[in-house]
């Protein structure tokens, strides 16, 4: 009978796995069906899928508690490469036009699917009216007019969206295909070829489990990366991270260790948002028109407006990079003139001005909902402090920093893109010697959504260099993985799978934290002291702690310099070291346990890239005090990087940007 | 804002092997009590790692007794507020009670179609597995989404 510290072990070989559940996994697990079908009518092959989740699909991923509006919805009237360009300039001119231009082309397939399936979104109708996604005017799909909030972004009410996009995947995958409540802390590379994917370890956090997958090609798409840096709240409120606390970086961690190229993973997102809840604010500004005043109600945007000259031509677009909005206000904060508010109340009495009371009851729900759908926590802290947004203004804040790729960030894996947009196949690249020779050249190397590694394939918040894919964009990468997928097994239909490490080791390994702990916890008298072991929890702490103090956290505004970064360095190789020394006294802690390794990793990659990057990318999100500029000569490139394992060194290099839509358009 | 569950409320599912806030934690944090080992409280359910809690009211939502709710956090927030939903098939209520005791409501709906209709191929096109290498899913066009792009936007091509 298995027991805590003696588990049983499940071997299964699939053809496919699927690591995750939310919107990407999800997309995967919808497309994937008709092509299995297709598969075996056409090429009489049956080929095996398990999708495995480390929570239940209903409500895992970023967007379980819902979400009030889609982000990313191209529509009929404007083009993929509008999009592309909008997504370039966010990210300060380092994106891969190839990815952002082919998830514009297909988003909205997604979305409307959503629609569908019972997803109310909003519609404006012939007067101008808003209505709400239940009222039973035309789908978009059928000509339908959304209620845009920006020029891309669409209203929803989401509540139960994530719930409805679970349905439909276990619908498509079958609940016999479907393993909730496991945990993938680690790919096995193949025993034949160190540069493929041929397993996958975990555990289950319900039963004694140990679960070995062996596969030919995986979908990993197990988020972006939060709590790295010490957050503002460290109390009970920690966990009100601002992207979901569940997101571990087991993405990028993962996707390293087993050797794949990583990009620009010194990018990172530092939202501003209403204050301690988090809470949204692209209705606030969008919808509502609200503005953001310093504390004299002066516009820091209008105030500080010449410090968009700075950086060219990033700054001098109709909307400015999400970065260079932060470089503004923050101006206002060191020199004193905060808090910042988000000016509420005089937004609220404008649109007032020209509505009914009708409308006004329904605008005032409109706000509320905002919060609602998404992040409900902002309304406790309303009602607690007595808000009414009509009567007083709240004060908005930049969190602690979060890695990502699918929301607005661009740190991730190197994937494959398309073929027919004008890619490059080579590169050309005055340090091209510097690449390992290993990895590919060009843009893409046969399979869309496939990283430098055999066999392993990501979406979403896995793949880099793009962003501003959101929910649905995820969902539709997560399906355009799943054709290319199914493409590569029937393409490698006689390769067998052969990890390169014996199953006892890995088991060793992944119930190492169980085995310290059953090992040394009669040494002490108090459970969580104990020289021998460190906890998980104090683990994450000391983690943020290196992150937030050296790595540009909150503590010091968001700056760092070499001197600072180099400590970071030592510090954080002995954090590594310390991590096989962590405990788990039970499957909970094993599974924060390892969520802390992954966090680890995903750390150092994000160090070490702001440590090769000699200047300062993203003003506002973080500054090499040291390199306190945009190079546009020297760095308009890619950063990329690889991890060796038996190593455990990172080795960073270039690769060469190249502009696939034409950019000057959004200066005109 | 940290959940919390009601010992007059909760039934700890009526003694199942796992509840349904067990079961639906994105971050596992709910846990069921068998022996009230831990709690005092035996085979009702409690948040395990309330400094972890994301405050995603899932578990709220999905409880079938209404014996979850959740108190802001004690770090942040004044006391004496709450939000409370009740989260039927097809819309959600939600109650909220201001510290000076304002109280609001709102109805908001969540779903067009009932829980569980979703048909996810009816009426779709079989996948062509000759189209597996080029852009555009399985049923390409067929929600009038695939937006195909002005060729001359693509300067490299």
């Amino acid at each position: 009978m298995a027991e805590f510290g003696n588990p049983e072990v499940v071997e299964e070989e699939v053809d496919i796995l699927i690591i995750g559940g939310g919107m990407a996994a999800c997309g995967t697990a919808y497309e994937i069906g008709p092509w299995l079908e297709a598969a075996k009518e056409s090429a009489g092959m049956d080929i095996k899928v398990k999708l495995v989740d480390k929570a239940a699909l209903d409500r895992s991923g970023a967007v379980a508690q819902g979400l009030s509006a889609i982000n990313t919805y191209i529509g009929p009237e404007q083009d993929p490469a509008d999009y592309a360009r909008m997504v370039s300039n966010d990210l300060m001119g380092i994106t891969r036009d190839d990815l952002a231009y082919d998830l514009g082309r297909h988003v909205d397939e997604s979305v409307h699917l959503f629609e569908e399936w019972g997803l109310p979104i909003w519609k404006t109708d012939e007067n101008g009216e808003r209505h709400n996604g239940a009222e039973g005017l035309p789908s978009l799909k059928d000509g339908g007019k959304p209620v845009r909030s920006g020029k891309w972004q669409i209203m929803i009410n989401g509540e139960s969206y994530k719930w409805i996009v679970a349905e439909a995947a276990k619908k498509a995958l079958g609940t016999d295909r479907i393993q909730e409540r496991v945990f993938i802390v680690k790919l096995v590379n193949d025993k034949n070829d160190k540069n493929r994917v041929a397993g996958a370890v975990g555990f289950s956090v319900r039963e004694h489990k140990l679960y070995v997958y062996k596969f030919k090609a995986c979908m990993l798409a197990a988020g972006g990366c939060v709590n790295i840096f010490r957050p503002r709240s460290v109390g009970e409120g920690q966990g009100r991270a601002w992207y979901p606390v569940w997101n571990a970086g087991s993405t990028y961690a993962m996707a390293a260790e087993a050797g794949a190229e990583m990009t620009m993973m010194e990018n990172r997102f530092v939202p501003t948002r209403f204050k301690d809840g988090y809470g949204p604010v692209g209705a606030w500004f969008l919808l509502f028109k609200s503005k953001a005043t310093n504390a004299f109600g002066e516009v820091y945007m209008e105030r500080n407006k010449e410090m968009l000259d700075d950086y060219p031509p990033y700054g001098q677009a109709q909307v400015p990079a999400s970065c260079l909005r932060n470089h503004l206000m923050l101006k206002e904060m060191r020199e004193g003139r905060g808090p910042i508010w988000m000016d509420t109340v005089t937004a609220l009495a404008k649109l007032r001005e020209t509505l009914s009371p009708r409308e006004v009851k329904h605008l005032e729900a409109e706000a509320w909902e905002d919060f609602l759908d998404m992040c409900i926590g902002q309304c406790g802290i309303w009602a607690g402090e007595n808000i009414e947004p009509e009567k007083k203004n709240s004060e908005l804040m930049p969190t602690e920093p979060y890695l990502l790729g699918s929301h607005s960030g661009c740190c991730g894996i190197w994937v494959s893109g398309p073929e027919d947009v004008g890619a490059p196949t080579t590169e050309e690249h005055p340090e091209k010697d510097k690449i390992p020779s290993h990895l590919p050249e060009g843009w893409h190397w046969g399979y869309r959504g496939m990283t430098t590694v055999k066999g392993l394939f990501t979406a979403g918040d896995g793949v880099g260099a793009s962003g501003h894919k959101f929910s649905s964009g995820s969902h539709a990468e997560g399906r355009m993985a799943a054709k290319s997928m199914v493409k590569f097994v029937i393409d490698n239909k006689d390769w067998t799978p052969e990890l390169d490490t014996d199953v006892d080791t890995l088991i060793e390994e992944i119930y190492r934290p169980v085995r310290n702990y059953l090992e040394f916890k009669d040494y002490t008298t108090a459970i969580d002291v104990n020289p021998n072991y460190i906890t998980p929890r104090m683990l994450q702490f000391r983690l943020q702690k290196i992150m937030d103090e050296y790595v540009a956290g909150v503590a010091t505004y968001y700056t760092t310099n070499e001197h600072m970064l180099n400590l970071a360095e030592q510090k954080l190789e002995m954090l590594k070291e310390d991590s096989l020394k962590m405990r788990a006294k039970d499957l909970h802690e094993l599974l924060r346990a390892w969520e802390n390794y992954h966090r680890i990793l995903a750390a150092e990659a994000h160090m070490k890239h702001i440590q090769f990057r000699e200047e300062s990318r993203y003003p506002g999100f973080y500054y090499r005090m040291d390199k306190n500029f945009v190079d546009e000569e020297n760095w308009k490139c890619f950063v990329n990087s690889v991890y060796d394992k038996e190593t455990k060194t990172w080795t960073c290099f270039k690769r060469a940007h190249k502009d696939l839509v034409d950019k000057s358009k959004l200066f005109k | 804002m940290p959940t919390f569950v009601r010992t007059d409320k909760c039934d700890g599912c009526k003694g199942q092997d796992k509840t349904a806030c067990m079961y639906i934690c994105p971050h596992d944090l709910m846990k069921l009590d068998k022996d009230g080992s831990e709690t005092g409280h035996a085979m009702k359910s409690y948040n395990q790692e309330p400094e972890q809690c994301w405050e995603c009211y899932s578990c709220i939502k999905i409880c079938p007794q209404n014996a979850i709710e959740a108190r802001p956090y004690a770090d942040i927030v004044p006391l004496g507020a709450s939000v409370q939903p009740l989260r039927g098939t097809d819309s959600i209520m939600w109650t909220i009670k201001f510290r000076n005791g304002t109280m609001k409501r709102f109805k908001f709906p969540i779903r067009t179609t009932p829980e569980g209709s979703i048909d996810p191929y009816g009426g779709k096109p079989k996948a062509d597995l000759s189209k597996i290498a080029e852009p555009g899913f399985f049923n390409k066009g067929e929600q009038n989404g695939w937006r195909d792009g002005d060729p001359s936007e693509l300067i490299c091509k």
